[in-house]
């Protein structure tokens, strides 16, 4: 009795687990499923390549360098850094119906926003509004956390630090005259980065929020002035600064200005001349950057993207291409299928 | 076994890990520094002379820590853990702000898992060592202090303290012997702790101390005891006694040794020599190393490559910053300002070269370790777990002690087996007899209907119940009085050296010395000729119910150059007859010529004996007269007065007397195999594992285990004995047996075309004067498909004796040696002794660079299961220290054709699996930063968030690698048995080396390669359909680690040959988690809490809502995976791996099965046709195994009455006095030792007959296993039936497999024309 009792203590359990007898889906490259698999894959792919390249085609896309380092450029004059609050203007034209809605872009080139110490040189509770972070900023935001004179910088950081400061106004140059296009600034930030990630400290007038701070080195206006305009849309959820702030992952980059969808130019801009003035603020020359201007629509996936619809092209093709192949081996050393 | 079962847990300390007794060694080697013992003082019951010398206490320690010591010290021993110290230095290294590329978090969350772990397991392991140290010193003994004996603990025993044994207790240290409570001082006592053997020993008490006797004169005894002092030889011990003015010599016969157990001996008082650490059994326990598979090593070198990776990867990126530095960031201050020290270009190279080896570090992670012990882990439980690796009999589980050596099981080359129980139960039994011509005992009819067991009672009331026997003629001979059958078995009942102990009328036990003995006189006793006991001049027996009092005049003694043993008794009528029994060889030139007729006929029936395995002897009888024995019995105690050569005039004597003798029949014993043991053995072989025995075993009974387990058969072409006792002799044997190879496989070569002449042939040509070249001879490409058959059947077999070996051994011969040893199907070593086994093992390991595994049970294997790779123990047969010392135990030896056939396998395969995925996704995950370095300045920015790079692999990724890990299995259990041929790729090493590594790591490089571009290209240009621009770093870095995820699991999908529940939900769920995790992180409110530490709040909902990404993430993964899938498909298609032919037939056996229902075995059937059983092939050659233990009989003794006593509890298995050990014996007598080759070479046959019906049988038939798997429960009977008692079944699958590899074969030489590979 005590015998048995004991031999269950030590027999090991006769479980699917223990014994590894679980059942199991053994799945086998059979060539009943990786070819017709492969021949799937390739006609899907190619089929979102086609469509991908079409849709592609059919978005416009206008760019126009405006650094002027060239000496027929429009901005030439302004490439010289000992030149203030130097404008430019830049004419071009549009040879049939710009289809709407249409986006007004910056790009900046050899630009590297997504350097390491760059990219980390920013105050986070700062931005959303912590006021005790706005007198002593994060050591990450050095050199620029303070000023020589020991008073703390806000926005702090090197990022914040450059923020592109160029401006665009656009004419429609109807019968010779400048008509402005209205550009619609709102809501070309993300909506986390407006509505949660940045936040102006809850101080009425947000004036009183930057006493004792002084504005980033390079900026000609504090914080709380970014726009005029709008008293709305200043301090840290100002618009073009939330633009800014979310750098980019690559050196070449460009990033939305304004958006074209007032009134007349809700279906696009129309076929003319256009004249584009520029506040020509931002140095780029000393890096060997470039400055440009770019108009573009989209469609469902986005803004121009050739590339995309030709890789999945290629891969599609290469994906039947390699069927075939296998299909071949395959019939050449067949594996003995009848036992 | 009367070693009650609980005792050998509490010996666990006794076998330590070798870590433990470095460390003592250590502390040893200080104290020995301190004062180098050259002689040890021991003075009786003197503690404070004896203090003066600081002799070890008898108090063991094998605990590691306590609890202050415990952090420091486990923490400083995980920091020499090359990866420990790797992570931590990574640590110090983000915690510099300059360089700080990663937060610190990144690091130190996997490291104090890892650490943590590591001490939990460490501090358990500890605790139970401290836990059973305490119990072996607390243990009781009685200490004659002043006078009057005293329980003391063990550890307060001191050296010179006088303590009593009593019966059955375990001396605590080892003991000089003083008195016993039996006469002449002798006391009994086993060893098998110790040695490993199990029959008893004697030992003996110097005369003068034996004297002594009560406690009162030995509290008074003064003697002085200068010795050796300690050492490791079990057998040898030299010293000297002064008492009272002289001098008495005291050897290894005076001492008990700790470990011991007293037995038989009421009491007995020792004095202590050596206590605690200094005991020889302490001392014994052996230089033990740490055990690292060959995985392990390759996986620490190509981590030291990988660190090298990292260093060039980290000086690349470093240049670059420079240059960049230079260019582009000097230009470009006035946004990015160089820090203020840093105000140089070269500098913040130096600073990004670390900020790189902190980023890129995650191509060795951390848990990879972890995760490599979790999965042998899982393993070691599927082996714990294993019910078919359940011995129902022992009711023991197979055991996994390590956790470290898995998937070595699945390389194993060389098998080195202990014998005696391991592969034999060391159990004999009497099996068949001829007597006067006529052959008795079991039909040679396996078909037949099974014979039914005699019944001895009605017959026989003293016979005894376990006693089989299946021939009832014999009986019935013996019923109707045959004289002949009654000689025959009246010699059995007498001429031996057994001792009886009959407790109440009828209940009669033998002690016999060697088991063979004891199975003759039970199988005398139960055919009615019962011996009842003894005296040391007379021998009584119950002759068919009949009391018979015999007188015994002379006892002849067995040795080993004699090979018989005589006994001359007077029966009651007064009549002298010489009874004798030996070896054939011996005795049949010994007997009267009027025999010859009888003679031919038993000598017939002796080599069919023999055949079958069995251990014959030959009987014979002379009957004397009065006149003729008194003339002799003269000569003899001449003889044994003699002061010279008295050795060389007894055997004179015996020669003399043991002439013209009538031959009265043989006897043959089997020595009983484990189950399933020449099934096993044919298995392993079929999977290219080579098999050796190593045995204490005299030659004979070596060789004939070896042709009953069929490691040896009459198809080999040669077995070649090296028996020489010279350095030179043997050479030139082990040169002659190279040279009979080399001239046998050319003539085969000539015959058969060269078709296998890469198998030896080519190996040896090139071989030829060179020593070292038959080392090359086994390394041919993958024998060409018509050696399958040359494989298993017609090879060269080498018996070398322990002599031999030990010149072999040596440094010049060891090349020698190996090559011609290993050229050898098979290789039996006997007369070895443990450190021999050792130095075998090691040479193989040295010369071989193949993993070894030792199997044994023994204590006498321990130093062997220590060396091999892997050391496995066969539990519940002798002692437990083989166990202790192994890394894997079960109780059987055929579960080792499971535990490397399945287990291994699958370990191995598993875990090169999981290393090349590992390896495989983290240069996947961590190159992308490389690439991404030239766009971002080389600034060493990351492109992932600071969090997935954290948990990627301790979350992201590591659950469905782990399952693959643990559960993965490319074949079922039972098609690694059928086909064996399964386990070479782990031989060969092929499925993770070097190469694997490489392919693996460009993979990883490539998928980071398209990981970083494909998002790099689209996303550039790439906008949200609401205009926003998707280049952003953190929309790339959320789309990047997406489709490396996704990529990684996909890959996994791929790599998971064996779909468990448990794999679906890891991988679906990492995938769930990922999500989830990355959702959580990027929440709005855990920003809220800390707007610091998580940047990237919404951008994961952001993104992951773009069509472009997903878009994105399915071309990356497209162009990573589909060129996988060709290639793994092409190349199952064009080059299949057996694995992979196997796993098809199954798939489509299955399929084809389904609606028929499963009946695997059906289709096997009708193949072969080999219908011998245990039987085995029967050939001409002629070979003699007779029947006889170790040692040098105790007729000395018997007659000697020295060990006869009042009390009936006597019955000793003595030890003969000169014979301290066998080997001294041997050693002695090497010069005149003949050696008999069992198999003279001339007489066998020549070719391999290569034929199926040689072919060793296989066990686990498909249609058995298979049946029982779906019964769903394993019943015992069901696993027996699997152990070779059912020839037909196994015999079907053997020739299934056969026929199944060489279809396979034939099918891989002829890839361009499909062949079809039939059921």
């Amino acid at each position: 009795m005590v015998k048995e009792e004991k031999e269950i203590a030590n027999r090991p359990d006769n479980t699917a687990f223990t014994q590894q007898r679980l059942p199991a889906w053994q799945p086998m490259l059979s060539a009943g499923i990786v070819i017709p698999g492969f021949v799937l894959i390739g006609l899907a792919f190619i089929g979102i390549g086609v469509a991908l390249f079409v849709t592609s085609r059919s978005i416009t896309v206008l760019e126009i360098d405006y650094t002027g380092i060239e000496k027929d450029s429009a901005c030439f004059k302004c490439s010289n850094a000992d030149v203030k609050n130097c404008v430019c203007n830049l004419e071009f034209s549009i040879d049939s119906l710009f289809e709407g809605p249409v986006f007004f872009y910056y790009g900046l080139s050899n630009y590297f926003q997504n350097y390491r110490k760059y990219a980390a040189s920013r105050d986070d509770e700062q931005l959303s509004g912590d006021l005790d972070a706005f007198t002593a900023p994060s050591d990450s935001c050095s050199p620029y956390d303070y000023n020589g004179n020991d008073k703390p910088i806000v926005p702090c950081g090197a990022i914040a630090n450059s923020m592109f400061n160029d401006t665009f106004v656009l004419y429609r140059v109807v019968n010779g005259a400048n008509k402005l296009v209205p550009l619609d600034g709102k809501g070309i930030a993300w909506w986390t980065d407006y509505n949660v990630k940045f936040r102006n400290p809850s101080v009425t007038p947000l004036k009183n929020a930057f006493n004792n701070t002084v504005k980033p080195i390079f900026w000609p206006k504090p914080a709380y002035q970014l726009d005029a305009s709008d008293p709305a849309n200043n301090g840290f959820i100002n618009q073009d600064f939330l633009v800014w702030m979310r750098r980019a992952a690559l050196p070449d980059f460009r990033k939305l200005y304004r958006r074209i969808t007032d009134g007349e130019y809700a279906k696009g801009l129309p076929a003319g001349n256009y004249s584009l003035t520029i506040a020509y603020n931002y140095p780029v020359q000393s890096f060997e950057g470039r400055k440009k201007v770019v108009f573009s629509n989209v469609s469902w996936m986005g803004g121009k993207n050739e590339f995309l619809g030709i890789a999945y092209l290629v891969v599609g093709s290469l994906c039947v291409l390699m069927s075939i192949v296998m299909l071949i081996v395959y019939a050449k050393f067949k594996f003995p299928e009848e036992d | 076994m009367t070693v009650p079962k609980d005792i050998p847990e509490k010996w666990f300390p006794l076998v330590l890990p070798l870590k433990r007794n470095k460390q003592k060694g250590l502390n040893g080697a200080t104290s020995k520094k301190k004062r180098t013992e050259e002689e040890r003082k021991v003075r009786a019951n003197d503690r404070e002379y004896n203090e003066k010398f600081q002799y070890a206490s008898n108090c063991i320690m094998t605990s590691k820590y306590n609890i202050v010591t415990f952090l420091p010290v486990n923490l400083f021993e995980q920091f020499q853990e090359v990866a420990n110290t790797y992570f931590l230095f990574l640590l110090i290294l983000q915690l510099i702000p300059q360089i700080s590329s990663l937060s610190w978090f990144t690091t130190i969350v996997p490291l104090a898992l890892v650490l943590s772990i590591t001490a939990v397991k460490d501090a358990t392991d500890d605790y139970f060592r401290h836990k059973s140290d305490s119990q072996v010193n607390n243990r009781q003994s009685q200490v004659l202090i002043r006078g009057s004996l005293q329980n003391e603990k063990w550890m307060n025993v001191r050296v010179g303290d006088i303590i009593k044994l009593e019966n059955n207790q375990f001396v605590a240290a080892d003991l000089l012997l003083l008195s016993s409570s039996e006469p002449h001082g002798l006391c009994y006592i086993e060893t098998a702790e110790l040695d490993g053997e199990s029959n008893m020993k004697v030992r003996q008490s110097v005369s003068v101390t034996s004297e002594l006797g009560d406690q009162n004169n030995l509290a008074s005894f003064d003697g002085e005891v200068v010795c050796e002092p300690p050492n490791n030889k079990l057998d040898r011990f030299c010293g000297t006694l002064y008492w009272r003015d002289k001098k008495y010599t005291l050897s290894n016969q005076n001492m008990l040794l700790r470990g011991c157990v007293l037995r038989n001996t009421e009491a007995c008082y020792g004095l202590v020599i050596f206590a605690g650490p200094d005991t020889k059994l302490m001392q014994n326990s052996g230089r033990t190393k740490f055990k690292r598979t060959s995985i392990d090593r390759l996986m620490n070198t190509l981590v030291l490559w990988i660190f090298g990776f990292l260093v060039c990867m980290g000086v690349i990126l470093a240049v670059g910053n420079a240059v960049w530095e230079r260019e582009v960031g000097f230009l470009f201050q006035s946004y990015l300002p160089w820090d203020p020290p840093v105000d140089n270009f070269l500098f913040s190279a130096f600073l990004s070269f670390w900020s790189y080896v902190i980023i890129l570090n995650t191509v060795v992670p951390i848990s990879l370790y972890v995760s490599v012990e979790v999965i042998r882990l899982g393993h070691s439980y599927f082996i714990n777990w294993d019910q078919q690796m359940f011995c129902s009999q022992c009711n023991t589980p197979a055991e996994a002690r390590t956790t470290t050596l898995n998937e070595e099981l699945g390389q194993v080359e060389y098998i080195f087996s202990d014998k005696t129980g391991t592969l034999t139960q060391n159990i004999m039994s009497f099996n068949k007899c001829s007597i006067n011509g006529q052959t008795y005992g079991e039909g040679s009819d396996p078909l037949g209907p099974q014979p039914k067991r005699l019944d001895f009672t009605p017959f026989n009331p003293l016979a005894d119940p376990d006693f089989c026997f299946y021939d009832d003629t014999l009986l019935e001979a013996v019923k109707v009085g045959d004289t002949h059958t009654h000689k025959f078995f009246r010699l059995l009942s007498l001429c031996h050296t057994v001792m009886s102990e009959e407790k109440s009328e009828g209940e009669l036990l033998y002690k016999a010395q060697s088991p063979d003995e004891g199975a003759l006189v039970t199988a005398a006793r139960n055919f009615g000729f019962v011996f009842r006991s003894r005296t040391p001049g007379t021998i009584t027996t119950t002759e068919m119910g009949r009391s018979v009092t015999y007188t015994l005049l002379a006892i002849l003694d067995f040795n080993n150059i004699r090979k018989r043993m005589s006994v001359i008794v007077r029966n009651p009528e007064g009549r002298i007859c010489l009874y004798c029994k030996g070896a054939d060889t011996v005795l049949l030139e010994r007997l009267h010529p009027c025999n010859q007729e009888l003679m031919n006929i038993t000598s017939d029936h002796l080599n069919e004996y023999a055949a079958d395995g069995l251990r014959t002897l030959a009987l014979a009888y002379r009957d004397l007269s009065e006149d003729e024995w008194e003339a002799w019995s003269e000569r003899h105690r001449s003889a044994a007065k003699a002061a010279s050569c008295r050795e060389d005039r007894l055997a004179a004597a015996y020669e003399q007397i043991e002439q013209d003798m009538v031959l009265l029949g043989a006897t043959a014993i089997e020595d009983k195999l484990q189950e399933g043991v020449p099934e096993t053995i044919a298995v392993l072989s079929l999977a290219n594992i080579k098999i050796w025995v190593l045995t204490g075993d005299k030659q004979e009974t070596a060789v004939n285990i070896g042709y009953s387990c069929k490691m040896l058969t009459d198809d080999m072409t040669e077995v070649f004995i090296i028996s020489g006792h010279t350095v030179q002799s043997v050479r030139q044997e082990l040169r002659r047996a190279r040279d009979r190879m080399i001239e046998m496989s050319r003539t085969r070569d000539g015959k058969e075309e060269g078709v296998e002449g890469c198998f030896m042939g080519n190996g040896f040509r090139e071989g030829q004067g060179d020593s070292r070249g038959g080392e090359k001879q086994l390394q041919c490409p993958p024998p060409p498909p018509s050696n399958l058959m040359d494989n298993i059947s017609g090879e060269f077999a080498l018996v070398i004796n322990g002599h031999s070996l030990a010149h072999a051994l040596e440094a010049d011969m060891e090349t020698e040696f190996v090559s011609t040893a290993c050229a050898c199907k098979a290789v039996i070593c006997c007369r070895v002794t443990p450190l021999q086994k050792a130095q075998v093992v090691e040479m193989i390991k040295k010369h071989k660079k193949a993993v070894t595994l030792a199997i044994g049970d023994g204590a006498n294997d321990v130093s062997m299961i220590k060396s091999a790779h892997i050391g496995v123990g066969i539990s519940g047969q002798e002692g437990i220290q083989a166990v202790l010392a192994s890394d894997y135990s079960f109780s059987q030896f055929r579960f080792l054709q499971r535990l490397l056939l399945v287990h291994g396998r699958w370990s191995y395969l598993r875990m090169c699996r999981f290393l090349c995925y590992f390896f495989y996704k983290n240069f996947a995950f961590t190159m992308v930063h490389f690439w991404f370095g030239f766009y971002c300045g080389f600034s060493a920015q990351t492109v992932y968030d600071q969090y997935f790079i954290t948990l990627y692999n301790i979350v992201y990724t590591s659950l469905p690698v782990l399952a693959m890990g643990i559960f993965d299995q490319d074949v079922p259990d039972q098609r690694s048995l059928e086909y064996p041929k399964l386990y070479e790729p782990g031989q060969l090493n092929l499925l993770f080396n070097k190469r694997e590594f490489f392919i693996c790591i460009a993979q990883g490089i490539y998928t980071s390669v398209v990981l970083f571009f494909v998002p790099c290209a689209i996303l550039s240009d790439a906008t949200q359909s609401t205009g926003v621009p998707l280049a952003d770093y953190q929309t790339f870095a959320v789309t990047t680690a997406t489709a490396l995820v996704i990529v990684v699991s996909v890959q996994i999908a791929l790599d998971t040959g064996f779909w468990t529940v448990i794999n679906h939900v890891f991988v679906w769920g990492s995938l769930g988690l990922y999500f989830s995790i990355m959702l959580a992180l990027q929440s709005q409110t855990l920003f809220g809490i800390f707007p610091n530490q998580f940047h990237f709040v919404g951008s994961a909902q952001s993104t992951l809502l773009q069509p472009v990404v997903w878009l994105t993430i399915a071309l990356a993964t497209a162009i990573c995976i589909v060129p996988v899938l060709a290639f793994r498909f092409l190349k199952v298609d064009l080059k299949p791996q057996l694995s992979d032919t196997v796993r098809y037939t199954q798939l489509v056996r299955q399929k084809k099965r389904k609606p028929a229902g499963r009946s695997v075995g059906g289709a096997w059937r009708g193949v072969g046709s080999v219908s011998e059983g245990r039987l085995g092939a029967r050939g001409s050659s002629r070979r003699s195994g007779y029947a006889f233990a170790h040692t040098e009989g105790f007729g000395e003794l018997i007659t000697s009455g020295k060990n006869m006593r009042l009390s009936s509890l006597a019955m000793a298995t003595f030890a003969s006095r000169h014979s301290s050990s066998w080997i001294d014996t041997l050693r002695r007598k090497k010069h005149s030792h003949t050696n008999t080759p069992p198999s003279a070479s001339g007489e066998s046959s020549p070719a391999p007959s290569c034929v199926s019906g040689s072919i060793p049988p296989l066990s686990n038939s498909s249609s058995v296993l298979s049946q029982t798997l779906n019964a769903g429960v394993l019943t015992p009977a069901a696993l027996r039936s699997q152990g070779g008692d059912s020839p037909g079944s196994w015999t079907i699958s053997l020739g299934a497999v056969q026929e199944a590899l060489l279809r396979w074969k034939g099918r891989a030489s002829a890839s361009n024309s499909p062949v079809k590979l039939a059921e």
